[in-house]
């Protein structure tokens, strides 16, 4: 199946009879309706031109200070100065591709990455190279081979991309040795480390790692955050943190491309975290994908075939799941769209095709009996597809040796 | 007049339809008539029944919208409505019923063998895939028997490929076809009324020149109409596709997917609603015939109001 096929059946996830575990969508109906109403009236009786009119194209300072604070909750210290915002965290990967990357060069990223990440990296025709992860995040060793590599042939990445903290598609943290290393590697070769972290706050257990930034201290990390998550995708903030040459360039590029973030929800928003109602926010938001992460868990343990496996992410909105090899996702997800549940497939999030047997599943976003479901169908047509598979494989005739094409007689 | 445009649903399809819809509901405002667009739904037959439109333009693509189940409702609304009728759906829908009846009229379509996934599970048809394959040859295309765009399609080079390609193929349809690989130039023949419009030809982008499976991906083809032909095999394919159009009952417009093979065109496929976005073939034939969209659209209207 292709990448353009497979987008038009992607359209169907947005019929309403469809169980989507294929978006990354926060929850957003328990934010409580008064406050959005206070807000509203805050502005009403006092700031309606003001959130009319154009703003700054680095983002508001009362935005940028929150940002601050925000970006503290995880020891993470910043100027306010350095923080650009941007519309959501998707155009900060964007302007700081745009801004860093020419024809040819070479990003690397996490594999599985961000399936939204790979768009943007293709459409500046970089050169991506994916790293692979286990239990612990990227593996390091394999990058400092693939830098080598790169230098063996005169060439060095411009940056690495990575979401060390629950990461998206696949849910795992970077370890803490390797983010001290990553951090090291960055200084020694002086690469620069894109840091996306847009799920750090949304922690269910264990103590927090800290960031790239603070490890580096903002020479060699340039930083990624949104308030998607934590907050609202609809208002679409999101912020950069950079060095100040970098910060000069990407405020261009924004001002090229839509010359500020929305007046009316960075008002809205700065003021929303000004209140510091947020942590409570956060607090209530956390609990609730505790909860579904551990009802997703407890369903795939009942309704995945033998020989399925996934992770168990310590925050964050994702489970990556792998099922036997023989099966594929996009089959799977062919299938499953007949029965009415969506996900993400594997290759979706990576650029050369891997990724088949595996698919990327969102708890955040769908209710727990809906998660129930949804993982009961999927995993009720992948031991159809298995059985199958085993029936047709079974037979002597399939067991003779292979044949050459050329000779099908 | 007024126009009900059904776009959507829930075919696989569903985006390729969205473009098609919106494409000719464009056209049919500039060309002055009342566009009432419906998202196929619940509410389908309530919305059919209390707006009485004049006319139905079904822009949907693949399952429900391609298969006859809308056309059908549509008749007993007495709702007249644009393409082919139930019956003529329901041929090309399904390929396999589609290639038996274009072989019983004599009409040249690559060799075939079909499997039930029921077969399959429930009656060992896994061991007849040697004798398939001793038949048609290798290699050869797996896909399921009723989808319309490149969606479960996979090209099998040895016995072993095949378990894999059918598990692909099924995961879109309870039936799939095991169609003999026949090499040759890819046409298509768009139908309007009783008459075809000049051939389209997709010629596979360079750097996919040797990848079968790259002659079904979107983008892995550039077109050329009217395609490069001698006037006579022009003349040929063009009969053939009229001949596979009239044996399959189409009326109103299809697109007949051939490949002209060394000794002459064979049909692949018919498509009884082709994509009707811009750069679809249907408006890109209709284009070299010197009809603009808008025109092709009426006459599709035309057409639908005489049958």
């Amino acid at each position: 199946m292709r990448s353009s096929a497979m987008r038009d059946m992607m359209e169907i996830t947005a019929r309403p009879e469809v169980i989507s575990l294929a978006g990354g969508l926060p929850d957003t109906s328990t934010f409580p309706p008064e406050a959005f109403a206070a807000e509203m009236h805050r502005i009403e009786k006092t700031a309606v031109a003001e959130v009319l009119q154009y703003g700054p194209t680095e983002g508001s300072m009362l935005v940028r200070e929150q940002i601050v604070e925000v970006m503290a909750a995880e020891n993470t210290r910043v100027d306010a100065m350095d923080v650009t915002v941007t519309t959501g965290g998707q155009q900060a990967i964007d302007l700081i591709t745009k801004v860093l990357i020419d024809p040819g060069d070479v990003i690397i990223c996490d594999a599985p990455t961000y399936p939204g990440a790979i768009p943007t990296f293709c459409s500046y025709e970089a050169d991506v190279r994916q790293i692979e992860m286990d239990s612990d995040g990227m593996r390091i060793d394999l990058l400092e081979e693939t830098i080598e590599a790169l230098e063996a042939e005169g060439r060095r990445p411009k940056f690495i991309y990575s979401i060390p903290t629950f990461q998206n598609p696949g849910g795992v943290t970077l370890s803490l040795e390797r983010r001290r290393r990553l951090v090291e590697i960055a200084r020694e070769k002086e690469i620069l480390v894109i840091e996306d972290n847009p799920y750090g706050l949304l922690r269910f257990e264990g103590e927090p790692l800290p960031t790239l930034y603070s490890l580096d201290g903002g020479n060699y990390v340039v930083y990624l955050g949104t308030f998607s998550k934590i907050l609202s995708a609809g208002l679409r903030i999101g912020w950069l943190v950079t060095p100040t040459p970098i910060r000069e360039k990407v405020v261009l590029g924004k001002q090229a491309a839509d010359l500020c973030t929305s007046t009316l929800t960075q008002d809205f928003a700065g003021h929303f975290f000004q209140s510091g109602r947020w942590r409570e926010y956060v607090d209530e938001l956390t609990a609730i994908y505790r909860t579904r992460r551990d009802t997703m868990i407890s369903a795939m343990s009942e309704y995945f075939p033998h020989g399925a496996t996934w992770n168990k992410p310590a925050g964050g909105l994702f489970i990556w799941a792998t099922m036997p090899d023989v099966l594929s996702s996009e089959d799977l997800l062919a299938k499953s769209l007949s029965k009415n549940v969506a996900f993400v497939p594997g290759p979706n999030a990576y650029v050369d095709g891997r990724g088949v047997s595996s698919m990327r599943l969102n708890f955040s976003g769908v209710k727990e009996d809906e998660i129930i479901e949804g993982i009961r169908r999927i995993g009720q047509v992948a031991r159809e597809q298995l059985k199958l598979y085993e029936t047709m494989t079974s037979t002597d005739e399939m067991k003779l040796p292979p044949r050459s094409p050329e000779d099908p007689s | 007049m007024k126009v009900a445009l059904l776009q959507g649903g829930r075919s696989l399809e569903r985006g390729v339809s969205l473009r098609s819809g919106q494409r000719v509901t464009e056209a049919l405002l500039d060309l002055g008539h009342e566009v009432d667009v419906l998202d196929l739904g619940p509410d389908l037959v309530n919305r059919l029944e209390s707006n009485r439109p004049d006319v139905a333009f079904i822009a949907l693509h693949g399952t429900e919208g391609e298969d006859g189940t809308v056309q059908a409702l549509l008749e007993l609304l007495d709702v007249p409505y644009t393409g082919p009728g139930v019956a003529a759906c329901e041929r090309c829908m399904d390929k396999s019923l589609a290639k038996y009846i274009l072989r019983e009229r004599g009409l040249p379509t690559p060799d075939w063998v079909t499997y039930s996934e029921a077969a399959i599970r429930d009656f060992g048809a896994a061991s007849t895939f040697g004798a398939a394959v001793k038949r048609i040859g290798l290699p050869l295309v797996a896909k399921p028997a009723s989808q319309g765009s490149s969606l479960g399609v996979k090209v099998v080079t040895e016995l072993e490929q095949i378990p894999n390609a059918l598990i692909t193929a099924l995961s879109y349809d309870d039936r799939a076809l095991l169609e003999s690989w026949v090499s040759g130039r890819e046409l298509a023949v768009s139908v309007l009324g009783d008459e075809a419009l000049p051939v389209v030809e997709a010629i596979p982008t360079e750097s996919n020149a040797y990848d079968f499976e790259a002659r079904y991906e979107i983008g892995g083809a550039s077109f050329e109409c009217p395609a490069d032909l001698p006037e006579n095999q022009a003349d040929e394919v063009e009969r053939v596709a009229l001949a596979a159009y009239e044996a399959l009952g189409c009326s109103g417009f299809a697109r007949v997917d051939l490949i002209l093979a060394e000794d002459g065109p064979q049909v692949l496929e018919v498509n009884a609603i082709p994509g009707l976005t811009e750069t679809s073939l249907l408006p890109q034939a209709a284009e070299a015939a010197g009809m603009d969209f808008d025109a092709m659209v009426q006459k599709i209207l035309d057409l639908a109001l005489e049958t």
